[in-house]
């Protein structure tokens, strides 16, 4: 009886599997991230992708998947948005205290497949997956991609309306408030996956200025069996990091395996 | 031996002080800079715990002509993150104009501020962060309430000349 439970409990565990991370990182660059007064603040957001943090020298982020979300809960409509060579930019305006969550939100697909022979790839937006894949095309094997970049700004106190779990992939969860990081303080943070406790996910941190240091210095830490994961920041700057696991609850038709990722921005400030 | 117990506990509760005063003066360095802005400056005092027992002044644009003074309060780091953000500004009493460089002195006797304060252990704080400058944060340890006249100071580097707190039961 012992040995059918842990079977379970590992086949359990097996089902959710860490997978390499993107070739570039994804960010999102507010501003600024604590702010003070009541007339007229706003932040303006950078959406890139790039090898260097944060520096835009690769590619932009599009901006179709945005979605903002403020102190109450609701919507809100970003500014000025767009996109040039090398990132993406718009502006927030924070019109009520509290915190916002800015996201961009991607519930996509790829697809490998052989067309006369030949090995072909294909990576989109599900819905012009039918339309752009041959019909002639075999061997069709379509993987779903659910992914969340983040970060995160608090006009006045901070405050939790805004980062309630969506319950569609990898989100964050705060213990430790995501605006109320200071350096050589442990943060606590909770990985769901669909809402759900995520354990035993390796999640990468990064600290930005890449550039100008000789050594990328990325710590990796893994989530407990509740989700959870500790991190103190050894010194203030903005951080990014970055989660990544695979399953098989594709809800794309299709498709056997789903790959759900998460990266956030968050800044450390000096005490 | 109830009653032995319950005084023993009152004593354990430290009963808020008697009237005290306290004065603290504060240097504000004249600073060789080719961008100058008068500091902004947060005072406050601090229990064991970190938490704020006391907010004793904070010094800032309040008559900032585009009424956006408040926008930079979040620059004093350590008061925006302990007190700060929970409070309205301006607020009588506590906030007021920032100051030139020289001496400042402010009194607190029969403080409404210290008067409800516990008896204990605190750190008196005071943050000044300068508009294109730095930041910098002076502490003091002190007893509140004092048990005899006392004068304690702390030196800053670079946003901050001597701070001197002069406390007397």
């Amino acid at each position: 009886m012992k040995s059918v439970i842990r079977t379970a409990a590992v086949l359990a565990l097996s089902a959710v599997v860490p997978v390499a991370a993107h070739a570039h990182k994804a960010w999102l660059l507010p501003s600024s991230t604590v702010l003070s007064g009541k007339d007229e603040i706003a932040v303006t957001v950078d959406a890139a992708a790039s090898n260097d943090l944060f520096y835009f020298d690769h590619r932009p982020l599009r901006l179709e998947s945005l979605v903002v979300t403020g102190p109450d809960g609701a919507k809100v409509e970003p500014e000025n948005k767009s996109t040039g060579k090398y990132r993406s930019t718009f502006d927030l305006p924070l019109k009520a205290p509290g915190t916002y969550r800015i996201a961009l939100v991607m519930d996509g697909a790829s697809a490998r497949y052989k067309e006369d022979g030949k090995e072909k790839r294909w990576r989109g937006r599900a819905e012009d997956m039918a339309k752009e894949i041959p019909a002639s095309a075999t061997d069709l094997v379509v993987t779903q991609n659910v992914r969340r970049i983040e970060t995160f700004v608090t006009s006045g106190s901070p405050d939790d309306a805004a980062l309630k779990p969506t319950a569609n992939g990898l989100e964050l969860q705060p213990v430790t408030h995501p605006n109320d990081l200071v350096a050589n303080s442990e943060a606590e943070f909770k990985l769901v996956l669909d809402g759900k406790p995520a354990p035993g996910v390796k999640v990468e941190i990064v600290r930005g200025g890449i550039r100008y240091r000789n050594q990328l210095g990325e710590t990796t830490v893994t989530t407990d069996d509740n989700g959870v994961f500790k991190y103190t920041w050894p010194e203030p700057g903005m951080y990014w990091l970055e989660a990544n696991v695979s399953d098989d609850k594709a809800t794309l038709e299709d498709a056997k395996e789903r790959r759900a990722g998460y990266a956030a921005t968050l800044e450390v400030l000096p005490e | 031996m109830r009653i032995l117990l319950s005084v023993g506990l009152s004593g354990l509760m430290a009963a808020p002080s008697l009237a005290a005063d306290m004065e603290i003066s504060i240097d504000i360095p004249k600073l060789d800079v080719a961008e100058y802005h008068k500091p902004y400056v947060a005072i406050w005092l601090e229990g064991p715990d970190k938490k704020v027992a006391a907010n004793l002044a904070v010094w800032y644009d309040v008559a900032n002509r585009k009424q956006e003074g408040d926008k930079w309060l979040k620059d004093l780091r350590q008061w925006w993150r302990r007190t700060g953000r929970e409070l309205k500004v301006p607020a009588d009493g506590l906030t007021s104009a920032t100051r030139a460089p020289g001496s400042h002195t402010i009194k607190f006797e029969d403080s409404a501020a210290l008067k409800d304060l516990a008896s204990g252990q605190y750190e008196l704080v005071v943050e000044a962060a300068r508009e294109v400058g730095g930041r910098e944060v002076l502490r003091i340890p002190l007893q509140w309430p004092p048990k005899e006249g006392t004068s304690l100071n702390a030196k800053g580097e670079h946003e901050l000349g001597t701070v001197a707190v002069n406390v007397k039961p």
